[in-house]
């Protein structure tokens, strides 16, 4: 087939990147040629729209072994230990096909992660779905919840957090984001970079099939009616396949054969080929009728563009051939040797003895467009004015009734328990805490992780939204006794090419640096996903924010839990009373104007690091931060949780009880402390300069306010535990 | 005393079973399932996981793999051999438990605490325990045990049911059934008693910073009862 602009156009590109290609090649490309440029100038592999903003992040630290722009960050936790995590989005495939889409996004990040030598110890994920009242939510949420476990439960990898919201504005489009942590020596991490020529060039693990050809692309492009004739753009999962892979790759990884390695993901052996040349500035030769097949007759074209799944690419040291396919005949996989290193820094492809591609390797990755795109400031909205009259009206255990049971705020144990989130043995913080939490084996430490995201406030102020999740990521971690460390960041926005997305996400990415910065909680790792937009309706803006942290000793693990009765508990931080954005303006009032709460980082910082002193000296019994649904959820959930009441005292200097409870003033922490330990727990909060407010005492099992006996804690605990489960029913 | 856990591709509890045997004194080797020979051991484990991916039936594969025939013989010749989970299922498969582990009754994915009542102590696994309600972990898409009525009476008629998966207190009712297992069993002894399979995970149970500490129990008492 003679390629023209139309078949470019046809494969996502743009006519002036078509018209760019023929003046790099001085040529016209063929077919096969055409498909790679299109793979890697896509929007998911080039990152041309993000690539100028991204540069801004904050990626370094002391704890920082590997920012962005290899498989995965990786940190530092002591005693030649480290962490390697990211966060990646599988949003398109998931709509089309929630259970393949979702698992193959397990799948796909579990490889980034043990790309690197690194045993995956721990999966989160953060999942977006539509109305709760729309036809295809119940579905979607059925189908990838069961995606994520099929695949992280074969794998025995405990999934220990998550989170899940609802939205009108993810109808069209859901969200899947999916982040992987590992464990490696830190002296024994592996790289994408290929080093040397004539270095042989192994494929391993499962068949190359017809699925997800030009998944890539898919992902790049917004969805409109047709998206049912996208299916075969979604790839397969294979679960017990990726198993035998992490076994063998690992085993490999334990002698010193290996040069480089990448998986084979987006854009499939494409990507994964000119990124391991294109780091060592090197050219790479394959023979594509070496690369094993799952059909017959598959084209170079087809063989270059699949993203069937459970595939690695490596660049082995010359004479280990034999040893290494030793240990993948064991695993039962695949291993070809496909090719090698060359000096000619082109991409060479053969099939049947014959030349099928050439093409410079910097055409592909360095001269892959870069936009500067235009962009729109968004203003900070006037604050709302809530009337007095309007709060009077309602009755306030009626609120509590619909606030715990709404479905962002309600308990996600329908979800969670159908993810393994024990295997491994080493999980002490299940899902339903502030973070997840599992023991590094065999050693007295524990790695915290949580995913947070915060559309709302995003769609009301990015810059502020941006900050905001940040700073969540860092209290998730702080009330679990973690040291925060760093964060991997998915950024889920709209089309790039109107200026109202891009500057959601110029703004949103501002605020998550700013965070990032003040708080020392660098970026080490993330993806992008734009175009998620169905028929002109783009989602609100999304960052999502993976965080993770260190506890120095697993016995020092804090709760959310209240411990027992007639403990005092604390409010740390300011309540300023804002309602604005909260759930209850949103849920109760029906009002979605107004600023996000502010955010102090000064405040933020200080009150975390005052709440992680406390628990160090052991004098908080639980803790946990304020977020959604504000003082009144985050007591009831600890509430909850513990089996315990509480009752809260009188409160001062707020004109009313609804700003009291259910402002989501940010940088807060409530804490329960024994009554005799009130002094130290003072001293320490005032020697900071940390405000407090006493917000009550816990009970055996009653809820009382303004010393009316409200509901009982198992009351509420039906309220909570109760909707998702009818939801789905 | 020496146990020896199989590997089969896709085991994923083969680890955990491993610390938890050596935790409370056992000397464990790891046995690679395409291996024909045991090495000499007081205890087989056949661990949890997805053998074989489980894509034909659960553990059907394993249940011809190439080791099997030499824990057959080892259980045959009135060695103790425990499976737990996908270790229950490949026992059922290979004929040494009888029935079935079906897809759980909510055709959903279970992970949680559960509890059951040990129904049989006359036996190397459960003699001497000094708890009859025990607190376990189950992690499990098919453990929905399933018999003829024939299978039923002779596994009640040779006491072989091991336990039922009961209420905090001990009561064995709908209510504390998790995945809708014939009559609540949760683990089945071969008439000999020296086959235990059941689908309850002791070995996540194991510290009191995890889910709980009664599979230490198990644990405890098995090596005790075995020296």
């Amino acid at each position: 087939m003679e390629v023209n602009e139309k078949i470019a156009v046809d494969h996502g590109l743009k006519p002036e990147e078509y018209k760019k290609i023929c003046d790099l090649l001085k040529r016209i490309p063929n077919l096969t040629e055409l498909g790679i440029f299109s793979a890697m100038w896509n929007e998911h592999c080039s990152y041309k729209s993000s690539r100028l903003h991204l540069k801004k992040l904050n990626t370094k630290g002391k704890k920082v072994i590997q920012g962005p722009g290899e498989n995965a960050g990786v940190i530092d936790i002591g005693d030649d230990d480290a962490i390697v995590f990211k966060i990646e989005s599988h949003n398109h495939p998931s709509f089309i096909e929630p259970y393949q889409g979702a698992a193959t996004g397990v799948g796909g990040i579990m490889r980034d992660v043990f790309t690197m030598g690194a045993r995956p110890i721990a999966n989160l994920n953060s999942i977006h779905f539509g109305s709760t009242q729309h036809k295809k939510t119940k579905n979607l949420l059925r189908g990838v919840v069961k995606g994520i476990g099929g695949y992280g439960n074969c794998i025995g990898v405990p999934t220990i957090a998550g989170q899940t919201c609802f939205d009108q504005s993810y109808n069209g489009n859901i969200l899947v984001n999916a982040m992987t942590l590992g464990l490696v020596n830190k002296n024994k991490i592996f790289y994408s970079k290929a080093a040397g020529i004539n270095k042989p060039v192994i494929y391993v693990g499962s068949k190359t099939g017809r699925d997800g050809i030009h998944g890539a692309s898919m992902a790049s492009a917004i969805f409109d009616d047709k998206i049912e004739e996208k299916k075969p753009t979604v790839q397969v999962g294979d679960p017990f396949t990726e198993k035998l892979l992490l076994e063998a790759c690992l085993e490999l990884m334990s002698d010193k054969s290996i040069i480089a390695i990448q998986d084979m993901g987006a854009a499939g052996l494409t990507s994964s080929s000119i990124e391991m040349a294109s780091k060592g500035n090197l050219g790479i030769e394959l023979h594509l009728d070496k690369v094993p097949c799952r059909e017959e007759k598959m084209t170079p074209y087809e063989i270059m563009l699949s993203e069937s799944q459970e595939r690695m690419l490596i660049v082995l040291e010359n004479g280990k051939e034999d040893s290494a396919k030793k240990i993948f005949d064991k695993w039962n996989l695949d291993f070809a040797v496909i090719g090698k290193t060359t000096n000619s820094k082109n991409i060479e492809l053969y099939f049947e003895k014959e030349k099928v591609a050439n093409v410079p390797i910097k055409f592909l990755a360095n001269e892959a467009p870069m936009y500067d795109r235009p962009w729109k400031k968004i203003k900070l909205p006037q604050k709302i004015k809530f009337s007095n009259n309007e709060l009077k009206k309602l009755k306030f255990n009626d609120v509590i009734k619909k606030m715990i049971s709404h479905p962002n705020i309600c308990s996600k144990q329908w979800i969670w328990e159908q993810y393994d989130h024990t295997v491994m043995g080493d999980t002490i913080q299940k899902p339903g805490g502030d973070a997840g939490v599992v023991r590094v084996h065999g050693t007295k430490k524990a790695v915290a992780s949580s995913v947070d995201s915060s559309a709302s406030y995003c769609h009301a102020h990015p810059f502020t939204g941006g900050k905001q999740v940040v700073c969540e990521a860092w209290r998730n971690l702080v009330s679990v006794g973690a040291e925060p460390i760093a964060i991997t960041n998915c950024l889920n926005f709209g089309n790039p090419e109107k200026k109202e997305n891009m500057g959601e996400f110029v703004e949103c990415i501002d605020g998550i640096n700013e965070a990032s910065k003040y708080l020392n909680f660098p970026v080490v790792s993330g993806n992008v996903s734009f175009y998620n937009e169905t028929k002109d309706k783009g989602i609100k803006p999304t960052p999502t924010i993976g965080g993770v942290g260190l506890i120095k000793d697993y016995k020092n693990l804090m709760t959310m839990k209240f411990k027992s009765k007639e403990n005092l508990v604390l409010v740390v931080g300011k309540t300023e009373g804002n309602l604005d954005q909260s759930i209850f303006a949103n849920v109760i009032l029906d009002e979605k104007k107004g600023p996000p709460p502010e955010i102090n980082l000064f405040n933020e910082k200080n009150n975390g690091e005052t709440i992680l002193k406390i628990i160090k000296e052991k004098l908080a019994l639980s803790v946990h931060d304020v977020s959604l649904g504000g003082i009144m959820i985050g007591a009831l959930k600890m509430c909850i949780a513990g089996s315990k009441g509480i009752k809260f005292y009188k409160f001062k200097n707020l004109t009313n009880i609804y700003q009291y409870f259910f402002s989501e003033d940010q940088g807060r922490y409530i804490i329960e402390v024994e009554k005799n330990n009130l002094k130290k727990v003072e001293s320490t909060l005032k020697k900071n300069s940390v405000h407090f407010d006493l917000l009550g005492e816990t009970t055996d099992k009653e809820i009382i306010i303004n010393d009316e006996p409200t509901f009982t804690v198992d009351k509420v605990t039906e309220f909570y535990k109760g909707w998702l489960y009818k939801y789905m029913s | 005393m020496n146990s020896s856990v199989i590997i089969f591709p896709g085991s994923n509890c083969d680890r955990d079973m491993d610390v938890a045997l050596k935790k409370f004194g056992f000397k464990n080797k790891m046995v690679w399932h395409d291996d024909d020979k045991l090495p000499q051991s007081d205890l087989i484990v056949l661990p949890g996981g997805f053998s074989y991916g489980d894509y034909l039936r659960c553990g059907s594969i394993a249940g011809k793999s190439k080791i099997i025939q030499s824990v057959i013989d080892f259980a045959n010749s009135g060695g103790l051999v425990l499976g737990i989970c996908n270790g229950f299922q490949i026992l059922t498969e290979t004929g040494l438990l009888k029935g079935v582990l079906q897809q759980n009754k909510n055709i959903e994915f279970i992970c949680k605490n559960i509890f059951v009542k040990v129904n049989n102590n006359e036996n190397k696994f459960f003699e001497n325990i000094d708890k009859d309600v025990l607190e376990l972990h189950i992690a499990h898409n098919e453990g929905n045990y399933f018999c003829t009525e024939d299978e039923l009476k002779s596994l009640e008629d040779n006491n072989q049911i091991a336990a039922y998966y009961c209420s905090s207190d001990g009561k064995v009712d709908d209510k504390s059934n998790p995945n809708g297992a014939i009559k609540n069993i949760a683990g089945i002894f071969n008439k000999k008693k020296n086959i235990l399979g059941m689908m309850p995970h002791p070995e996540r149970m194991i510290d009191q910073s995890l889910s709980g500490e009664d599979g230490s129990i198990f644990f405890e008492n098995l090596l005790k009862n075995l020296k």
